[in-house]
């Protein structure tokens, strides 16, 4: 039966102007268009969207989760670049 | 999300590690959410695959008994309402082939099993919708007692299937509403309206307890779905808080539930019913419910004849990128 | 074709309604009787459409539909101001009563002479409703509004499939073909107006169908092309449905349809 087999695809859609494209779920079709017209059947029957992206399954790069560690841990003792790492006393205002 | 980038044989292929088992369900305990590249053990990715494709199948089975009344539903309001509804059961088979998907299987697989009869679904979809009140109890009653099986699903460990829960959670929330609705107009109809009513009522109500899947001390996947945080209640569990909400629905819709040990526990304030045909549950799992033939016929016909649209969809698809290929 | 229909409708037959159909009326209701025609015909491929994604498709296709003949029917009732509803118009009419085309209500075969019928019909209603927008009617131009983004989907929809099916294999092709065969003698249909609907269309209350004629074969032209089919000739050009004269297969379809809603008179659902 691998010859019923099409391409996946991942959906994301842009709610309202303004707002990013998230990730809506995932789907197959055999073309883009079809992908297009299947998402927006699938993913916006209650007026979720202002916009539509497809993009091939197989297109997509992800990271390992077994280097999470290597990746993103070393970013967690950078305390000073976030905002409460600095001393500024209250009469000065808000900062 | 499902991406194929990191799809190595990763998780068939190491030997069984005990401290990766152990940091996983560590993982679970603490309530964070398993990511469809993390490590999980096989167990884990087989109870999965076997409760998303289960469900995703009982969404798609479940569009027959429903849309066998599209057709002559009474009124271009229920019509439309009843459509939309069957489409989105339809929408939520999707959703949840995908969630199952990401754990390495492909969805043509998984239906090749339903179809192949060697997949289960949902045993209430094996019975047949015999009036316009069916639709209602179906609504009402059937979707009532999934949202309480699915609600808890929102907060599975797995983040693929926690994600299409919450989707489908949102989207059927009218679909009880709209059963229940109309069993209400039936109710407070005509007399054949009200008969017909109750009708369904007595035919759907037994089968509904049954949804909920054998008495906790039979079931067989409990322990290990609920150590995994897959399954939060157990099956008694869910049916007692459904029985407690339905008979006061019952009350005010002034029907009479087919059970007469039913009784209103006041010490532990919990209604009870009167003890569940198991056999005919056993029976219909077994495939020998009312429709069990005619749904896997009406799903097997629908893709045997579909083979060759699919096929050209595929065959256009290609000659277009053959085409651009050349152009470029 | 309100001469034809007032005959048609002269006495009550069962349960069925009496109306005097004016002109309007008659093309409201016509219009109307389309779109729930075409809508309950797509509505039958529930839970058995060729391919999961086109279930969601075929529904999104028949809702639009059935929401474009509630406007309509509703319309009707205000024209007609006997207090009929869109279930009176829908429910309690026999098939003579109907004034939809041929087209809509052939059997859906298999999914190229469903998506092929779609198409043939999409690719008239599309300029329709576009041109009525802003013809005199404000009730209709409203109506319009909504209606022709939708069926412009649809067109997009069902043109993508005919291409699809006439490009794809020789297996689709030549289902593909067979349909064509057999509908295209009632697309002729579309562009025909009565007396009383080219009064309409005079007076700029509505618009003239023939006018859409260029603009349909243009569009049938495009999409043939791109796949492979070839316009059909033919003299045979069977007409009638506006007049409430309709093949056998309407009779079948009202009559599963309404039997529900006709077996118990003025209730509600």
């Amino acid at each position: 039966m691998s010859a019923d087999l099409s391409p996946l695809w991942e959906v994301f859609i842009r709610s309202r102007n303004g707002l990013a494209h998230r990730h809506a779920g995932s789907l197959h079709a055999a073309d883009a268009e079809m992908a297009l017209q299947a998402a927006r059947d699938l993913f916006t029957r209650r007026g979720e969207a202002a916009s539509l992206w497809v993009v091939p399954a197989a297109a997509i790069i992800a990271s390992d989760p077994d280097e999470a560690g290597m990746l993103f841990e070393p970013t967690g003792s950078k305390i000073y670049r976030h905002p409460t790492f600095y001393e500024v006393p209250e009469d000065v205002g808000h900062m | 999300m499902y991406t194929q980038a990191l799809d190595t044989a990763e998780a068939q292929s190491k030997p069984a590690d005990t401290a990766a088992a152990a940091r996983f369900q560590a993982r679970i305990d603490a309530e964070q959410r398993i990511e469809p590249q993390d490590f999980m053990p096989e167990a884990y990715r087989r109870t999965l695959i076997r409760q998303i494709s289960q469900h995703a199948h009982s969404e798609i089975v479940g569009m027959l008994p429903e849309g066998n009344w599209i057709t002559r539903a009474p009124s271009l309001r229920r019509k439309a309402a009843l459509l939309a509804k069957v489409q989105d059961e339809g929408g939520h088979g999707l959703y949840l082939y995908a969630a199952a998907e990401t754990l390495g299987v492909a969805r043509e697989t998984l239906v090749d099993q339903l179809l192949a009869g060697a997949a289960k679904y949902s045993s209430i979809f094996n019975y047949p919708t015999l009036t316009w009140a069916d639709i209602g109890a179906i609504g009402w009653l059937v979707d009532g007692a999934a949202i309480m099986n699915q609600i808890p699903l929102c907060r599975c460990s797995y983040g693929p299937y926690a994600r299409a829960m919450i989707r489908i959670c949102k989207e059927e929330s009218f679909h009880q509403r709209q059963g229940f609705e109309i069993m209400l107009t039936l109710c407070r109809g005509t007399a054949a309206q009200k008969a017909m009513a109750q009708d369904a009522l007595d035919r759907w109500w037994w089968p509904v307890l049954m949804m909920f899947g054998p008495p906790d001390a039979q079931s067989r996947h409990s322990q290990h779905s609920a150590r995994w945080k897959i399954k939060r209640f157990s099956n008694d569990e869910l049916r007692q808080k459904f029985l407690d909400a339905t008979v006061p629905q019952a009350q005010f819709l002034g029907l009479t539930l087919p059970d007469p040990a039913l009784a209103f526990d006041p010490e532990t304030g919990h209604w009870r019913a009167g003890p569940i045909d198991w056999a005919e549950f056993e029976a219909v799992l077994a495939g020998n419910g009312p429709c069990n033939r005619e749904r896997l016929e009406a799903r097997r016909r629908a893709h045997d004849e579909g083979g060759w649209v699919r096929e050209a969809a595929r065959a256009h698809a290609e000659k277009r990128r053959a085409a651009k290929a050349r152009a470029a | 074709m309100s001469g034809i229909c007032e005959q048609a409708v002269g006495g009550k037959v069962g349960s069925a309604l009496t109306l005097a159909e004016t002109p309007l009326l008659s093309h409201v209701l016509a219009r109307a009787d389309d779109a729930l025609i075409l809508g309950h015909r797509l509505s039958e491929w529930t839970g058995h459409a060729p391919l999961l994604e086109e279930e969601l498709a075929l529904a999104n296709l028949a809702l639009d539909l059935i929401g474009q003949a509630r406007l309509l029917y509703e319309y009707a009732g205000a024209i007609e101001g006997a207090g009929h509803g869109e279930g009176d118009f829908a429910y309690f009419r026999d098939p003579p009563q109907f004034h939809n085309l041929l087209l809509v209500e052939q059997p859906n075969g298999d999914f190229a002479m469903t998506m092929l019928r779609h198409f043939l019909y999409a690719a008239f209603a599309d300029p329709y409703w576009r041109a009525m927008v802003v013809a005199g009617d404000a009730t209709l131009a409203a109506i319009a509004a909504k209606a022709e983004k939708e069926m412009a989907y649809h067109l997009r929809h069902a043109a993508g499939w005919v291409i699809r099916l006439g490009d794809g294999t020789e297996e689709s092709h030549r289902r593909l073909a067979v349909a064509l065969d057999t509908l295209w003698p009632f697309t002729g249909e579309m562009f025909l107006a009565d007396a009383g609907e080219a009064a309409l269309s005079d007076a700029g209350t509505v618009i003239d169908p023939a006018a859409l004629r260029p603009r349909w074969e243009a569009t049938i032209a495009r999409v043939f092309a791109e796949a492979n089919l070839t316009r059909p000739g033919g003299e045979w050009a069977p007409s009638g449905g506006r007049a409430g004269r309709h093949s056998e297969h309407l009779g079948h379809l009202l009559a599963t349809m309404q039997h529900l809603a006709r077996s118990h008179p003025g209730v509600r659902w």
